[in-house]
């Protein structure tokens, strides 16, 4: 991979000329007037304002409750690509969970040093209190997120893993919703993957992870920290998506080891938690005992086998930032297999060598907090002013584990509708993967976007926007179907 | 359904009803200052309708006296006013947003698009003639939203937690507005003044009309107070709403395999009290007395629906 920083891969216009999935999206966009996709952006922002769809944040100042920028224009992967991501995404999550099951268990990869020792047990995200516990059918990650990102045709790589409480599906679902509205037409002249099973496809992931005794039945409920999180409107969305309650830590009690919770008829035992409240705050009797939002007793009812947790404590582990350059390892060691799905190389600045590189070549180097997440504390060598190299070439003196460092990477663009018109906007990828009894992944996934010119940063929190995903079914589009249902629909669109 | 679940539920209808109930003190409020102005008490009016929301201390620690300026800052925009209209629909949507998934989607648009007006709400909206169109603003909102919870919820224990938050608000609310005025009820002679705020009174109980359709007669002090306190057809009058009060715990413990408690026991007795009570002997009691008896009761009933369903 070069370092130096060549023009980005447009998703759409190729060099000799525009992508086959793209073709109709791109004649959309040439006979559509500005003003008509001006109109239906605000549209758009009516609509998500509307039913709600918001993230908090807290404590910057301004409206707690912000709209994630929505862009209309899609990202489109074709079906045959999808195949190939999803076959390594696929892999990739088997061997995270086999991760998991090993170094809270025999420690195999350990013993076969394959992994530096220290690096799993002493790092943070390694949990002590699950050595040994082993969730129904040895699944730990129930729902992952792999952030993927591409830097040409066929150059995909995974950037990072999420294996705690990963965030967005809600967006991935609503943005659909949002363009099957705005844009009928537009959506009947593509063969597009739906996405709507999702929420159903998750509660049979859960279902088939309780515990033996709950029956056919069992009783699933969602776990939140409660409306002040960022992700709650994503919370209760999906909860009424399942049908299942959404609970807080003091709707629950635990008693003889079970988890009930309280309801106008009493108590009712639950099986299933599908909990979207950090390791550290679930039970105060095992992890912090600050913890407002959690449930005490809550580890001693998981480790007796009384509910089942989703996804379990102690994934942080696999998805830890200097663990991520192991993961490839993992794929051979667990698997057998050659990893399908490429790592961005990635200096750990706790080695004195790659620390050394990284010091040297900051000025190309991204730079990132190994515990970080949402994109805060990063450094953009390429962007940064020297001071701010500098900075980070003190702090990485200081606290060398603390951060890794990856090339600047090219990262794709998309069409994306901004102030000036229309540009291309840089873009990565975060499907959602499910595993229960078997991994099951909906086509497609979030497309984050970057909506300042050349900006690499796609994080909500940091300006960033979503795109709707579309897999397509087959290449190129299909003027075929649907002829009278455009008809009908013509006269209130004029898209 | 999770205990915090209908908390939230019964004080989300609790407050928008309040939000209601406050637009139509504040609305026959401004009615009556304007025609008293000319008869020397403006003041009045606002200081009976501070006592009717029962917010009046937390009034007085803040303001000098009670204006037409200041009391509808209190009632509408105050933050320190729990009871005001914008703390009330901030609470009602704040419960609201706490379970999104046991409301309709037309009952949180009705919440929700409310809240996004309020929110921008410029500081004029309620100066001079402005003020009725904000007071007729909120009410359309409280009725929206009622009539979207009527009209979508299905009839299961979360419409019942809904449904028992209006009412009891509602029978709240009367008894109050009442009581403020409970001097134009003694025995005496009636002044051109008390037929004015008479008139007033069942206004802000939008039973002006459906006094002359009960009656066919001429506002009394009795009869009105008949019809606000014991007449099962009027919506607003403490027999109606202490009717579906009791009858909703009745059905919940149905549903619930005959579960009951305190609660089912002191809406059954205030039910039965106003289903066969006679406003002879209420005025030989005292107007005074039995509604601030009511008032007090009307608040253990509260406290006895969250003793047993939601702090259980």
């Amino acid at each position: 991979m070069s370092l130096s920083k060549p023009a980005a891969f447009d998703e759409m216009r190729a060099e000799d000329g525009v992508r086959r999935a793209y073709a109709e999206i791109e004649r959309w966009l040439r006979a559509t007037p500005r003003e008509m996709l001006d109109r239906k952006r605000h549209e758009a922002e009516l609509l998500f304002r509307r039913i709600g769809i918001t993230f908090a944040v807290y404590g910057e100042g301004g409206d707690p409750e912000r709209l994630i920028p929505f862009d209309i224009i899609p990202r489109i992967i074709p079906r045959s690509e999808w195949e190939r991501l999803s076959g390594g995404l696929r892999q990739r999550v088997r061997a995270l969970n086999a991760f998991l099951a090993d170094v809270y268990g025999g420690q195999k990869i350990l013993r076969a040093g394959k992994i530096p020792r220290a690096l799993v047990l002493e790092n943070d995200g390694y949990r002590k209190e699950m050595a040994g516990i082993l969730p129904p059918g040895g699944v730990y990650t129930h729902i992952s997120g792999i952030d993927m990102v591409r830097t040409g045709p066929d150059q995909f790589y995974v950037l990072e893993d999420n294996c705690r409480t990963p965030s967005g599906v809600s967006y991935m679902l609503e943005n659909r919703e949002a363009m099957l509205r705005l844009f009928p037409r537009l959506c009947a002249r593509h063969r597009i993957a739906p996405v709507s099973r999702y929420p159903e496809e998750l509660l049979e992931t859960l279902k088939a992870v309780a515990p033996a005794r709950a029956g056919a039945d069992p009783t699933v409920v969602l776990l939140t920290p409660g409306p002040y999180n960022s992700a709650y409107y994503e919370h209760c969305f999906l909860a009424d998506e399942m049908g299942v309650e959404v609970v807080e830590g003091a709707d629950l009690c635990v008693q003889d080891q079970v988890v009930y919770m309280r309801t106008t008829a009493g108590p009712k035992r639950v099986d299933v938690i599908y909990r979207r409240i950090d390791d550290e705050f679930l039970d105060p009797e095992a992890f912090r005992p600050d913890s407002l939002v959690g449930v005490p007793g809550l580890m001693a009812a998981y480790r007796a086998g009384n509910v089942a947790l989703a996804n379990a404590p102690g994934g942080g582990i696999a998805d830890d930032k200097a663990i991520y350059p192991y993961v490839p390892e993992m794929v051979r060691f667990y698997l057998g297999e050659e990893p399908l799905l490429a790592n961005v190389p990635t200096w750990l600045c706790e080695r004195a060598d790659d620390r050394k590189y990284v010091l040297e070549n900051l000025d190309k180097l991204v730079v990132k907090l190994a515990k970080g997440s949402g994109g805060y504390g990063m450094l953009i060598g390429p962007h940064a002013s020297r001071a701010q190299r500098e900075e980070f070439h003190a702090r990485i003196l200081a606290r060398p584990a603390d951060y890794i460092a990856q090339p600047t990477l090219a990262l794709s663009t998309v069409p994306t509708v901004v102030e000036q018109g229309i540009a291309p906007r840089h873009v990565d990828l975060r499907p959602f993967v499910l595993s229960g009894r078997e991994i099951r992944i909906v086509p497609g996934g979030l497309t984050r976007v970057a909506l300042k010119d050349g900006s690499l940063v796609v994080n909500s929190s940091q300006g960033g926007g979503t795109k709707d995903t579309w897999v397509l079914e087959d290449e190129g589009p299909d003027s075929g179907p649907d002829q009278s249902q455009s008809q009908s629909q013509s006269a209130s669109l004029g898209c | 359904m999770l205990s915090r679940t209908a908390d939230s539920l019964f004080w989300l209808a609790r407050y928008t009803e309040r939000a209601g109930n406050v637009a139509r003190g504040l609305a026959v409020a401004s009615r009556m200052a304007a025609i008293s102005a000319r008869l020397g008490d403006e003041v009045a009016e606002w200081r009976d309708l501070l006592t009717a929301s029962g917010g009046d201390a937390g009034f007085y620690r803040k303001y000098e006296a009670p204006t037409a300026e200041s009391v509808v800052h209190w009632l509408v925009f105050d933050p320190d006013n729990s009871s005001g209209i914008l703390s009330c629909f901030e609470a009602a949507r704040r419960n609201a947003r706490a379970v999104r998934t046991a409301l309709t989607v037309d009952m949180w648009e009705a919440l929700n698009d409310s809240w996004n007006h309020l929110r921008n709400l410029s500081p004029d909206a309620t100066e001079g003639e402005n003020l009725a169109d904000f007071l007729g603003w909120v009410r359309e909102r409280v009725t929206l939203f009622n009539g979207a919870a009527h009209d979508t919820m299905l009839r299961n224990e979360p419409w019942r937690f809904v449904h028992l938050g209006t009412m009891l608000e509602r029978a709240d609310n009367t008894a109050r507005l009442l009581d403020v005025k409970h001097q134009l009820f003694a025995p005496g002679e009636e002044g051109a003044v008390d037929y004015v705020q008479w008139q007033a009174v069942l206004r802000s109980v939008s039973a002006l009309r459906s006094y002359q359709w009960i009656y066919r007669d001429r506002l009394s002090a009795r009869r009105i107070a008949e019809l606000m306190i014991l007449r099962p057809e009027l919506p607003r009058s403490l027999a109606a709403c202490h009717a579906e009060v009791s009858d909703t715990l009745e059905a919940i413990a149905v549903e619930q395999g005959g579960r009951t408690g305190e609660c089912h026991r002191i809406a059954g007795l205030l039910k039965a009290q106003l289903r066969y009570g006679r406003i002879e002997d209420i005025f030989a009691e005292g107007l005074h007395e039995y509604l601030t008896g009511m008032i007090t009761r009307t608040a253990e009933l509260g406290a006895a629906i969250d003793a047993f369903y939601i702090r259980h």
